[in-house]
This record gives C-alpha cells, structure tokens and sequence, in this order.
C-alpha cells in the first residue's frame, strides 16, 4: 500500500534532515568534551575530558554572564507578563472599536528595526547610566517583547469562552476573584508558554545585548561574542561554554514547541 | 459585552501597556529623525550644528549605503526562500509517521533556540575553518580543495548560518499548520483521484499559503536585522561583502561614532521596514476580522 | 405585587436598537418563557435581567427595588447559560459552591448545601469529577444546581436544552417543569423552540424585533394570537394563511370569500373591516379536515405519513399551499384531488396590517384559565 513505502521516504528524508540540521549542533557537544589539543583536530576518536566545562568558568567568569543572563530574561519577563497580562485581558474580554487598532499598533512597534534606534538608545542609555547595567537590559527587553507577550496572552484568552467568565459574574466574583480563580487557573498552560518564549527571547537577544552591555551587565550572548577575535581560539572552552549558553533553552524550547508556534506568529497559527 | 461596562474600566488595564510601548518608539524615533538632520560625531562633540539634509545626501550618494541595501535584500531574500523551501518539505514529511518521527522532529527544530552568537562561532570555527574546521577536514578526506568559506563565499556563508537557524522556524510554524489540515477534505480527494503530487499541489499547499504567508512576514521582521551573526563572523567584510543596513549603521554610530550619519541611515531602515510592515499589518488586520 | 417589571426598557449597541421598548410585569412563582426567531432579542432581554448588559433606558425592578445599577450577583438571581459554563478546572463540587465559597460561607454548611442539591438532581456520584468527564446532561445538571444551590429568587435560563440531543430534550424538559413545581421559584426561560414554550409555561412573552408581540398563556395564545406573526409561529405545523376577502359582516360574524367563490362564515368581529377589504384566513392543520363539500379544493402534493396521523399538503392554487392533518388511517395518496373544511369558531382572520379580528367567545380554556 501506498503508506508504508510513504513512510519509508518520509523516514529516510526525515532522519537525513535531521542528523544534517543538528548536526552543528552535536559536532559542538562533541568538541565540549575534548581536550584543547585534540579540539583543533575534527576527528571522532579522541579522549572525551570535562576538563574544558571546569576551565570555562575559572578563566573567564561564566557564572557571573550566565547569571546575567538569567536575571535578565527572567527580570524582563515577570514585567512584561505583570504589564501584558491586564492588556491582553481587556483586549479579550472587553473590545471595543479601537480594540483592533490597538493591538496592531502594538504589533507594528515590534516591526521597527532596533538598529534604526540604535544611536537615540545608545546616547539615552549613556546619559541616564544605564550603559551596562541589568536594569537597562531588562527595560529593554521588555518592551522588545511587550507586543508577543499581550499577543499571546491575547490568544490563549480568546479561547476561553466569555460564559464561564459571566457565570463567575454571576456567582459573585469581581476582578481580581475572577483572575484567580477562573482565568488563570484556565490559562495557566498558554500564561506559562508566553513566560516562557519570552525567556528564550531574552536569552537569546543579540543585538541590545551585544551593544549597550560590557562586563558588568553582559549576558551570555555578549560572553560568547567576546571568543569571535582571534585570542578566543580556545574551541574545546569555546564549545563547553557554548553547551552550557544553549543547553537550557534547548530544552524549553522543545518541551513547549507547540505552544510557541501561538507566541511566534502573533496567534495567526495556532 | 458592552466595552464601557460599569463593571471594568479597561482603561487602566491598557494604560501601562500602551505608555511603554509608545516611550520606546516615540522618544527615540523622535531622536533619531532629530539627530539625521544634526552634524554630530561623538569623537568631535564639539562640532554641532543643523546639517539639513546633508548626512541623507552624503548617505544616498555614497554607494556604501546602496551596497548594503543590497546585501540587505539578497541576504532576506535567500534565507526566505531557503526556509520556505526547506520547511514545506520538511512540514510534509514529519507529517508521515515514521518510527521516531518525533524525535527527529525535536533534532530539525533544534538550531532555532540556539542564541546567534552560538551558530555563528560554531559554524565559523568548528565547521568552516579552513584549518581545523570539519568541513575542511572532509574535503582533504575527499581530496577535494579546501574553501576557506568567509574569505571566498562570504554572502553564502552568512546566509546559510542565518538560514540553518531560521529553517527549524519555518518548519515549527508550517508543521503546526498542517495538523489543522481537514483530512476528510484531503479523503475526499482521494476519492476524486487525487495522489501523491497532485494531493499536494491541490489541497495541502493553498491550505499552507496563509501559514506561509505569515512565516514570510515575520521572517522579514527579523531577517532585516541580522546582526549578531555578521559581527562575529565576518565584521562586514571582506570590504563590503557581507555589510547589510543594520552592520552597516552599527559601524557608523558605535564604531565611527558618526550620530548625524547613523541617524539618517537608521531612518532609511526605518522606512524600508514599513514597507514591508504595511504589508504584515493588512493580512494580520485581516487575521483579526477572521477571529 | 409582581416579583419583576421592565418599564420600557431599550437596549442599544452603539446606533443599533436592540430592545425597542418592553413593559412586563412577572409575577411570583410564574414559569415565564421568552420565545422568538433569532435576533428577535430574547437573549439580550434575558441578559439585561440579569445584569450582564446595561440598560440603555428604563427600569427594571425586582421585589419592588429598582436594580439598574445593582451588580449581577446581587440581584437574587441565578442562571443558567447556553453552553453551561461549567468552570472546567473545578470539580463538580467545587463547581457548585463557588458561589458560596465567594459569599465566604463556612466549608461544613457549603458541603451540606452542595450535597443536599446534588441528591436532587442525582448528581451524587459525579461530585469529584470534572466537567470533562460528564455528559452532556449531568454537566447541564450541575450548571443547573450551581443556580440553586444560591437559592435565588429568580432563576433565568438562556436556551438550556438546545445543545442536548433530541430524546435528552424531552427527558430534560419533563424534569425542568417538575423542578419548577418542586421548587415554586419564579423562572425565566429563554427558547426558540415553541413546544418548549407551550409544555412549560404559564406565561409566554413572544418577542419580534426587539418588541412584544404578544403577553398570555399559551392556550391563549394558541387560540386567540393577536396577530399574524403570533399565529404563525405558536404551534407546528405552522397555522396556514389562505388569502381572502371580506364579504358580509354582521352580529354573528364576518363572512369570508375564498378564493374560488366560496363562502365561509368566521364568528369574529367585524368592526374593523369593509366589504371588499383583503384579509388572511388563518387556520391551523389540526382544524382541516378532508371533506367532500368542503369550500377549499386542490391536488395533494406531498402525504407525509408519520403513523397516528397524516400531513396532506394541497395546492390549492399556484401560490397557495395548505397543510392539513388528517388520521393517520386515511387512503389519501399525492395526486388525489382533496376537498378541505375548516371548523369554523377555530378560524381566525387578520387583516391587511396583520392584527386578528377579535374572536366574539372565548375559548373554553382560556375562559377558565387553565
């Protein structure tokens, strides 16, 4: 029949593909655990050692930019939620004319191009002190964000039928009873995976982050930027340190792949 | 519900959301357009001065800003296509079950959530250094000539890190879509005759167009702004090879510290990108309608 | 004193009119039904009472005090929506006592409530369950008990039987009317569906295009609509409306002329009318009947034979089809040529403008108020 020989190619195709696209990715695991020597050499055969994931923070204070890196993503998505959540709320639950005008608009300021800023934000950053700090990082980010958060908050709302919410009403509950004990605990699924595409796009911002940060502030995209000149030829380090920057996105983001898809188109594909 | 409910005010709900939204765009577009028409370079700050519309025609005569441009469409241009490409092919194929289907599923989607800096050293030092790179250790093994890649293909090996990234994307997004496909449609073709090619022509990709459609635009919105990757890779170069707009301003303003020239280049890519948002903003106003 | 009045109340979204003006008075203990085709605005009135909506101008008043501006839990109602918004991370007993747990009554004396209502509505067993894991008929159980359990003065249901399939409605349906007659509150129910109308009301609100059409117990409005829209939507099949003409009009009645020369005498006032003025014979399928002198004559076109009785459908001219209900043992088959009569004092006449003319007695049963 036609499906099994379906299969097969969709097998054989499936799997092609996907050992060609990870492997960079897996080449870069391997190299983590050789030795220096042996990194320079591509070969499979070699002597796996942890020393490289031990020298990664002794030389060049890893811990310090991963940590950055958490305070940042994290910092930046509890205010983005503790900002999106109302919006989206009134978005979903109470439209009216300008409802769709608003979102729109939000969605357009995602669509400006950072660089076109990029000298305003640098000279304001500057001035204000806010050059290489968490602080400014975070702000930042947030409002880099803000427009997918309200988004997909936005959509995951819509889907809870507007009855229960009335039947709450109904049953005595105001604003904020009706947040706890109806909305979210409904949403928390779509709430989690809008807290949790937006970590991994603070975690991953490249551009902000690479710019208006130094050593006090830099996250980790800025740490490994930092291995680009020809000193940082350290590849087993350079690896090690890369594993350690993407292993915990990696897994965010397959454990919520689906749900992100909402978050990434602006709710167009769900 | 009636929107001025004597229950809710949405109002201050709203309000936090729609201030920073406009702090961040109207305050520094505000300065941007101000600083295009100032003669201001941070390494003379003394020098100021209203400049008109010099730093635009300085910027629109010079062929560095044109070459950029260019850069800026054939880099977007390319990676669109090969993630279009590449991520119908692999929508339709992991929509077959195959054993461990799901797993090569999470390998494809991989590259997606690895930060910029990331790809870009791993695939300039681990993969195409013309020493110690894998890709030149396969092509001694094969004997074939080694390509030093950023140094001969630039362009190509910047597109293909970005594309390597941004394929996983396509292929999430359209994976997705095809799980809304309506199988009793595509059972209904079958029974009209339809197999194979045809089934695919005729039923699962105009189902896609609107999926495509929006990876397409959202791809465009991040694709402009390459930036990471170029920096750590090629910084540009060789000479202009791989400068797109967004490297092109960052030389400017942090690098030459030109704010005037910067600032009328930033404008320009804030021009460019509405074009292309105009577009966004019609099909998703229509997405809207539609819910 | 009536438990409920709307003193002309409307309701507008934006330019749009929904509610164009209702006086109503619901008295306690009344089984009150709202029926109309779609859009007529049964579900915005029933949302008005319950203060989901906001009244644009009027007064709605409950037990005496105006409640405009009174929140909608407040107001001693409970309802039960459409689709019964059971909250779906709740257990079936967390269900029922949110409104008490909301109104901070003490856990013992919530789970006897919730207990003592479950028992009425044989919901027992389902306690620790989710919406999910319920039919469609427990899960419309326990929205209804989530509405009793607040012992609410008003209940207010919003089409409840539409999402159940058919042989559930009826069931359904049997057990709402003894619920009402167990429990004694004063109920608004909101239907499409006339037959629910007609088995459960004691009164019938019949709403077109935001206004009333007609207030009444369902025989009389079954017997004496006021007027065409009435007529043709209580009872199905649908009342047949044969064009005609006035002929003479005295003491005992008007008499009709059919199209076809045939007479026909109505006993209805004829105050209204004039030899000659156009008007609408209405008469229901279960008033024809096969007659061989009758004054209607046509091919049957269509026998539709359900076994207690039989639906002809005659042409009796190009534009005009009737449908009468005949014994379910008669040998009519289509292409029979039929002669209809109609038993007269069951006949009703409406005029150009579609008002009934007054009928002269009044039916038995509306005469005795059953």
């Amino acid at each position: 029949m036609n499906n099994s020989r379906n299969s097969l190619i969709a097998g054989i195709i499936g799997w092609t593909s996907a050992i060609v696209m990870f492997f960079p990715i897996f080449w870069m695991l391997v190299t983590s655990f050789k030795s220096e020597i042996d990194a320079v050499v591509p070969s499979i055969f070699f002597k796996p050692t942890l020393q490289s994931y031990f020298d990664v923070n002794s030389r060049a204070d890893y811990l310090h930019y991963a940590w950055n890196s958490v305070v940042e993503s994290i910092g930046s998505t509890i205010l983005a939620l503790m900002i999106g959540l109302p919006a989206a709320y009134a978005c979903a639950f109470y439209p009216g004319r300008k409802t769709k005008d608003l979102l729109l608009w939000m969605l357009s300021t995602k669509m400006m191009p950072a660089v076109g800023v990029l000298v305003p934000m640098y000279l304001m950053f500057r001035d204000a002190g806010l050059l290489d700090t968490r602080l400014g990082l975070v702000l930042l980010f947030t409002g880099g964000n803000l427009p997918i958060v309200i988004w997909m908050l936005y959509s995951f709302f819509k889907d809870v039928p507007t009855p229960i919410l009335e039947a709450g009403r109904m049953d005595g509950a105001r604003f904020w009873t009706q947040m706890r004990y109806i909305l979210i605990p409904i949403s928390l699924p779509g709430i989690a995976s809008t807290a949790l595409l937006s970590i991994i796009l603070c975690w991953n911002e490249a551009f902000w982050s690479l710019n208006l940060s130094a050593s006090q502030a830099g996250p980790l995209t800025a740490f490994i930027a930092s291995f680009s000149s020809p000193e940082g030829l350290f590849w087993a380090k350079l690896s090690a340190a890369s594993t350690l920057a993407v292993a915990p996105i990696l897994i965010m983001g397959w454990i919520t792949q689906r749900q992100l898809v909402r978050g990434l188109t602006f709710g167009a594909v769900k | 519900m009636a929107a001025r409910s004597r229950e809710l005010k949405t109002g201050p709900l709203l309000a936090p959301a729609v201030g920073v939204l406009l702090f961040w765009m109207i305050v520094p577009l505000a300065f941007t357009l101000w600083f295009s028409f100032q003669r201001y370079n941070l390494q003379n700050p003394m020098i100021t001065g209203f400049a008109g519309i010099t730093n635009y025609k300085i910027l629109l005569m010079s062929s560095r800003l044109w070459v950029s441009i260019l850069n800026t469409l054939v880099l977007v241009g390319s990676v669109l296509s090969l993630t279009v490409i590449f991520g119908i092919i692999f929508a339709v194929v992991f929509d077959q079950d195959f054993p461990g289907r799901n797993i090569a599923r999470l390998l494809v989607t991989a590259p997606f959530f690895i930060m910029p800096t990331v790809s870009a050293l791993i695939w300039k030092n681990l993969l195409m250094h013309p020493v110690n790179g894998f890709f030149s250790y396969v092509s001694r093994w094969l004997g074939l000539p080694v390509i030093d890649w950023f140094v001969q293909w630039p362009m190509f090996s910047v597109i293909m890190i970005v594309a390597w990234q941004w394929i996983p994307f396509a292929t999430l997004i359209l994976v997705t879509a095809m799980q809304s496909l309506d199988r009793e449609q595509m059972e209904a073709a079958r029974m009209d005759g339809a197999k194979g090619f045809a089934l695919f022509w005729n039923i699962t990709l105009p189902h896609l167009a609107r999926p495509i459609s929006v990876v397409v635009m959202i791809e465009c919105i991040f694709l402009l702004s390459v930036f990471a990757e170029i920096l750590v890779t090629t910084s540009g170069g060789p000479g202009m090879a791989t400068t797109n707009l967004s490297y092109f301003i960052y030389m400017r303003a942090l690098l030459q510290w030109d704010v005037g020239g910067a600032s009328a280049a930033g404008v320009i890519a804030i021009v460019l990108a509405n074009i292309v948002a105009a577009f966004l903003i019609r099909t998703f106003a229509k997405n809207l309608e539609r819910d | 004193m009536a438990n409920l009045s709307l003193k002309n109340v409307t309701k507008s979204f934006g330019a749009l009119n929904i509610i164009k003006g209702i006086d109503l008075e619901i008295n306690d203990h009344e089984f009150c039904v709202f029926v109309g085709p779609s859009g007529c605005g049964k579900s915005t009135l029933l949302r008005l009472i319950a203060g989901l909506e906001e009244i644009t101008s009027g007064d709605l008043t409950i037990a005496g005090k105006r409640v405009n501006d009174v929140p909608p839990d407040e107001r001693g109602l409970a309802m039960v929506f459409q689709s019964y918004a059971l909250y779906p991370h709740m257990t079936v007993r967390e269900n029922m006592g949110f409104a008490l747990k909301l109104a901070k009554v003490p856990q013992a004396e919530r789970d006897a409530r919730v207990e003592k209502v479950a028992e009425l509505l044989e919901l027992g067993p389902y306690l620790e369950r989710k919406p999910k894991a319920l039919s469609g008929g427990q899960r419309q159980r326990v929205a209804i008990g989530r509405a009793i359990i607040r012992e609410p003065s008003i209940f207010l249901f919003d089409e409840p039987l539409s999402n159940l399939d058919a042989a559930l409605r009826v069931q359904t349906r049997i057990e709402l009317a003894r619920l009402h007659e167990r429990l004694g509150s004063t109920m608004i129910y909101v239907t499409h569906d006339q037959v629910e109308a007609m088995t459960l009301a004691d009164k019938i609100v019949v709403l077109k295009d935001g206004l009333i059409e007609q207030v009444g117990t369902p025989m009389e409005l079954y017997h004496h609509p006021k007027n065409r829209f009435v007529g043709g939507f209580i009872g199905s099949p649908k009342m047949n409306f044969i064009k005609a003409r006035v002929g003479t009009t005295s003491a005992d009645g008007v008499e009709i002329i059919l199209p076809g020369g045939a007479k026909m005498a109505v006993p209805v006032s004829g105050a209204s009318v004039k030899t000659g003025e156009s008007v609408e014979l209405g008469v229901r399928p279960e008033h024809l009947q096969l007659d061989e002198h009758g004054p209607l004559s046509g091919t049957v076109i269509v026998a539709e034979r359900l076994g207690a009785e039989t639906f002809v459908h005659v042409e009796l001219s190009p534009d005009t089809i009737v449908i009468a209900q005949v014994d379910g043992g008669s040998t009519i088959r289509v292409h029979d040529q039929a002669r209809l009569s109609a038993v007269g004092n069951a006949c009703h006449v409406f005029a150009a403008d579609g008002t009934a003319l007054p009928a002269l007695t009044q039916h038995p049963l509306v005469a005795k108020h059953i």
